[in-house]
Order: C-alpha cells, then structure tokens, then sequence
C-alpha cells in the first residue's frame, strides 16, 4: 500500500501539466481551431516562470513561485495570439501555425535566456513549489494517503479547472457558443455571434492554460528552465485530449494514465516481473501508449468537425 | 493595425532566426601583438611586489572551450576556468589576451572552438568532460604540436595530457561518512543514484558502497540509475521513492538529474523529515539550503578538483614539463575528497573520515572501481 501510494502520487504530479494543457486545447478545438502549439506555448510559459523566480525569490519569498505562474499564463496567452491572428485573420493552416509556434518558441526563449543569464538555460531556483500534506484531511484512510499526502498544491489547481471547464463548456452560453463555432461555424454566424470572436477566445484560452501548464511543470519538476524543459508534454497533452474525447473529465483521467506510463520506468526494478526488461524500453513507455492510444481510440473518438477548417465570413 | 501585426509577427521570426545562430560569447582574442609590448604598458607603477622575487616564468596563454553546460555551470566548466583564474592570477595573465574561453552552444561547435585556439597556436587548451572525447581525438591529430589538457576521459595522443580523478577513492569517504550519519540516527539503509550506468559513474557506486560497508557491512545500499544528467524530474521521482523505501542518505552522482534529489531532500527537510543527501563534483552545500537559509540538506559532498587538474598542466606548460599521457588525481594527489568545511558531520565523524583517507592514501586499503553489482555476486 505504502509503495502504491508514493507510485500514485508521483503519478499524479505528471499527470498535472499534461491536464492543464490538455484543457487548453480542448478550448481551441472546441472553438474550431487545431493548436498544436501547446508545446511551444508550454515551453515560453516554463521559461518565463523560471526566469522569473531566481530574479526575485530573495525579496518576494514563498509566494514567488505562485507569481511566476501567474506571469507564465499570460505569457502563454500572449505568445497563442501569434496562433489566433495567423490561423483566425489571416486564415493560414493551422498544423503549419502551430509548427511553428514550437519552432519559435526554442529560439525565443533560449535567445532570452543568453541575454538575462548569460548561457544557454536559467540559472538555477530555490523556491520551486513544495510538496505539501493537507492537515485533517490527510489523516483519512486511503484517500488522505492518494490525495492529501506529499503532493503539489498545484494538484489542486488542476482538478479545480477541470470542474471550471466542465461547467463553463457544458452549462453557460459562452460554452454552448464556443462549442457551435466548432462544430457549425456557420450557424452561429446566422444569429448573429462573431464566430472571430469566439475562436479568438478558444486559441488564447489554451493559450493562458499552456502556459500555467509550462510554468507548473518547470517549477515542480526540475530547478531550472533548459530547452528540455517540456520534453514532448505538449504533444502528450494533444493525446490526451483525443483519449479524453475532447470532454474535460475524459482528459483528466487520460491526463492520469499518461502520468502513470511516466512512472513506470522508476518502478520497474520493484516488480519482479518487469526486472529484466531494459530500463530503457519504460523510457519508451509513454510514447508508445501515445501512439496505442491514437490507433485504438482516434477512429472511435470524433472531434469537433470544423476543427482545423478557417471560416471564411464569405463563403456562407 | 493588421499591418503592424504582421510586422510584429515577421520582427518576432527575425529574432528567432539570430537566436539560433550563435557567436561564441566571448570574443576570439587577437593574434596577439609581440608578446613585450602589452606588459609594458598593462602593468601600473604600484602594483604587486611579489613577483619580482622570483624569477618570471614565461608568461604562456591558456584557451578554454566549455562543453554545452557553459561556462558557470556550477560544475566542471566553471570549476576548470576557475583552475585557470587562479594560475593567471598569479603569474598576471591578462584576461582575453593571455587566456580566455569559448562557450560551446552545441556538440558541433567542439570542434571548431578548439581549432581556433589551435590555429591562435595558444600555449594549452583546455577543455573538460567526456563529451569531448571525439572533438580532442581529431584536433589533437590535426594539430600535433599543439598541448591540450583533456579532463575527466582519455585520448590517446602524445600531445594530450589527461587528467582523470579517482572518484572511486573520494566516494568511499562520502560513504563513511554516510553510514556514521545512518548510524547515530539508528537507520539501516542509504542510497546511490546515478546519472548513466556506464563505467565512470559505477566508480562512484563503487567507491560509496565500500566506504558505507567499512563502517557497517550490514548496511543496505539501494542504487538507482536515471536516463541521463540533465533529468531534473527523474531525479527528483527517483529520491522520492527510494526516501519512501527508507533511505536515509542519497549520494547522488548524476549532474542535474542529481538537482531533483537536492530537491526532493530538500522538500523533505522543509516539512521536518530528518533526511539528507551527499553532494558530488563540487561542494554542493549552498544547493540544499533551506527554510530560513541557515541549514542544508547537504551532508557533505564528493569533490573533483578539476581546478587543480588545469592548475597544474597550466604550470606544467610555463615551467616546461608538460608531457602527454595520464595523470591521476587520486586522495593522494589532493584531486578527490571531502570539502574543508562540513557543518553537518561532527568533528569526530570528519576525524574518522580523515583517518580512512590516510588508510587509502598509504595502501593499507584499495578500493575497487566496479561496484560489487558488476563484478557479480
């Protein structure tokens, strides 16, 4: 039990990024618009909160990493709107822009990254977030172990917006609104709703979501930003969204199983039945449960349709 | 607006483009001038007495290529240049004219970094890490004259004067103190993660597991390899599980994976778990302080003077001794060992540690560089 709780939750700390990034882009497609630029966007939102944190953890103290954060959700929402102008306004393929918000986003951060700090990655932090056990409600049987117990705050986060999405996409207007821009633009045209508008908001919502995303993830997994920071998560997070069947609760339990796969290869010497494997095929793990993934569930799972598509105001 | 947009737009892919293409960050120094002119004019009236005591040497210049870490690191590139500084300093080397360096942005610029020293025809070059391995076999042919200083890994060149550590020696210490540590607080188990299983980072396994077993053979020793040294979030899963199996120590050899086992000690320690962790390469002490900033995570760490190591080719070079081949820098030759301050051992454990390492340093023990894991059985 002791070693399935310490798997469970350090299985939920990877699952984390990949949720809020996965969210992120269950707006943009929702609102008809593909971004695979979650990587890239991540990428930005983790350097702009490890940038932030060494320059000011001295004067700000604990709270800094909660600042950086914040700082990288709106770097993460300003950085999308690259994505929104291109493949909204201007009508350009949307895998193309979004390619090349990845591209874009290695060079940008490491260029900045040499000018603040003088090398190729930030330079090391202390106040990264800090694993923390709730009072009371750890003391519950089982669930204060799974849930309560050494883990992220920013857990927390992440399971709140998950509701947050689920309510905001299935019970308001604006849901109902985005929704329909995904699936028949055209139609929410006709009454009179700016479908621009709409997957404006869908693009830089995923956007401020990547970017959370990012930031999180540099900040509970590691010490310091380098161009590796990010690591595939974004494009993980893109599965995990088809896995999820672009449903907010869907994405955070293939959020769960990818964490999982993650761990997987830090376990692997515990079983006795995994020990001669090499280590290095649970290295693998992760992205050959990806690719299963898309193989067995991708035929099933239909997306928005008018995902992917620009809607020309003309044409209808 | 939607033209400034696009301009925007085409000034951010501009940017990204020149982020790519690096110059080296410091500025190649110029075939220098007849070496008599620059003293003449460089050195104030009022400056040091000291050196006139002894007879000058001849005043040589140093070129140091950083592998892809950078040049403050905090680890082997910053430790190699501060070897230098410390050289130049003495013998009034002035910076990029007499000595400099070049940062290496990827594995392909190795190559040309070291050549372009070599064509400067510097008097050494220096350049640290295995991963140099191949750049220094091609340069070191193509410049056969040339003197190279190649730390921590082997080329085989009459030019090349290698200098490689035994991690293996200084790592048996950390482990004595390690098991001391275990024991005062009545725990049974400590562990080793490593960077990469291959054959340098086994000496430290080695090394740990002997040190601790000296003290108390009957001391568990869990051992856990990450995938590489630059896996912050492997390293920190990897000490979390084994501080879960009831580690009590973690001595990490694994770079910047091993900052995610600082980490998670140090998350630990912040929520008044009674845990620790050996530091490697360098003194690591700053690296896992926590709380209000007066205590460390850090037990005590395994050190590498690569300072020394290009310390003394630099002076090998002036006074002409320089040779190729292998120099090791073992306890005996001060290349390994403890830092001089360790706040968390007690006198008395740095005592017993200091007795083992005159034990090795007179021969009275060898320590094996293969891990008992290795070696089977």
């Amino acid at each position: 039990m002791d070693q399935f709780s310490s798997m469970f939750v350090l299985a939920l700390n990877y699952a984390v990024p990949i949720v809020i990034a996965s969210l992120g882009g269950l707006y943009s497609e929702r609102s008809g618009i593909v971004n695979i630029g979650l990587e890239g966007i991540m990428l930005v939102g983790a350097f702009v909160s490890a940038a932030f944190v060494p320059l000011f953890e001295a004067q700000l103290g604990p709270v800094t990493p909660w600042i950086a954060i914040a700082l990288a959700t709106l770097a993460g929402g300003l950085y999308s709107l690259i994505h929104a102008y291109i493949s909204v306004d201007l009508r350009g393929n949307q895998v193309v822009s979004g390619t090349a918000l990845n591209m874009l986003s290695v060079g940008v951060t490491v260029y900045f990254c040499q000018i603040i700090f003088n090398q190729q990655r930030t330079q090391a932090f202390r106040n990264g977030f800090i694993k923390q056990t709730v009072p009371v409600l750890s003391d519950i049987p089982i669930i204060g172990k799974l849930f309560f117990t050494r883990i992220y705050p920013t857990f927390y986060v992440a399971v709140v917006l998950v509701l947050v999405t689920w309510f905001v996409i299935r019970k308001t207007r604006f849901g109902l609104r985005l929704r329909a821009s995904g699936e028949h633009p055209s139609a929410v045209d006709s009454v009179g709703v700016s479908v621009r508008k709409m997957r404006y908001i869908g693009v830089l919502l995923s956007g401020l979501l990547s970017g959370l995303a990012g930031g999180i993830m540099v900040l509970t997994q590691s010490t310091q930003f380098t161009v590796f920071s990010i690591h595939g998560v974004g494009f993980i997070a893109l599965a995990a969204l088809i896995f999820g069947r672009w449903h907010p609760v869907g994405v955070l339990g293939a959020g769960f199983f990818f964490g999982f796969s993650q761990i997987f290869s830090i376990y692997s010497t515990d079983f006795a039945l995994l020990q001669n494997i090499p280590k290095e095929f649970f290295n693998m793990l992760p992205y050959v449960l990806t690719i299963l993934a898309m193989l067995v569930f991708s035929r099933r799972s239909v997306g928005p349709r008018a995902a992917g598509q620009s809607y020309d105001i003309s044409e209808r | 607006m939607k033209k400034l947009l696009t301009l925007s737009l085409v000034i951010l892919l501009i940017f990204s483009l020149t982020a790519c293409q690096q110059k080296p960050a410091e500025p190649a120094p110029t075939p220098e001038p007849p070496a008599a002119e620059t003293p003449a004019e460089e050195t104030p009236a009022e400056e040091t007495p000291e050196p006139a005591e002894e007879p000058a040497d001849e005043k040589i210049s140093v070129g140091l290529v950083t592998d892809t870490g950078g040049i403050d690191d905090k680890s082997f590139n910053q430790g190699t240049w501060e070897g230098v500084i410390r050289y130049a300093e003495e013998n009034n080397l002035v910076l990029n004219e007499d000595y400099s360096f070049l940062q290496s942005v990827s594995d392909a610029d190795y190559i040309p970094n070291l050549s372009q020293y070599a064509d400067q025809e510097v008097d050494l070059i220096v350049a640290a890490g295995f991963l140099f391995e191949k750049a220094i076999q091609e340069v070191s042919t193509n410049y056969p004259d040339q003197k190279i200083l190649f730390i921590d890994a082997v080329v085989d060149a009459p030019n090349v004067m290698n200098a490689v550590f035994a991690e293996h020696e200084g790592s048996f210490l950390v482990g004595v103190a390690a098991a001391l540590k275990a024991q005062e607080a009545g725990k049974d188990t400590v562990g080793f993660v490593g960077g990469f299983d291959f054959d340098l980072i086994q000496k430290f396994e080695a090394g740990f597991e002997q040190g601790v077993w000296a003290v108390d053979p009957d001391m568990k020793v869990l051992v856990e390899y990450a995938s590489g040294f630059d896996k912050a979030e492997e390293g920190q899963s990897l000490a979390t599980k084994m501080f879960d199996d009831g580690c009590y120590v973690i001595y990490h050899a694994a770079g910047g994976t091993g900052n995610g086992v600082i980490k998670e000690g140090k998350d630990r320690a912040t929520e008044g778990q009674d845990v620790w962790v050996i530091g490697v390469d360098k003194d690591q002490y700053e690296e896992g302080v926590y709380g209000d900033g007066t205590k460390s995570v850090i037990l005590t760490s395994m050190i590498k003077r690569v300072d020394e190591a290009a310390y003394i080719a630099c002076k090998a070079v002036a006074e002409g001794t320089y040779q190729g081949g292998i120099q090791v820098f073992d306890l005996k030759a001060d290349g390994v060992g403890i830092p001089k301050e360790n706040p968390n051992l007690t006198d008395e454990w740095v005592k017993t540690v200091n007795e083992f390492a005159e034990k090795i340093k007179a021969g009275e023990i060898t320590v094996d560089p293969a891990p008992v894991r290795v070696k089977g059985n």
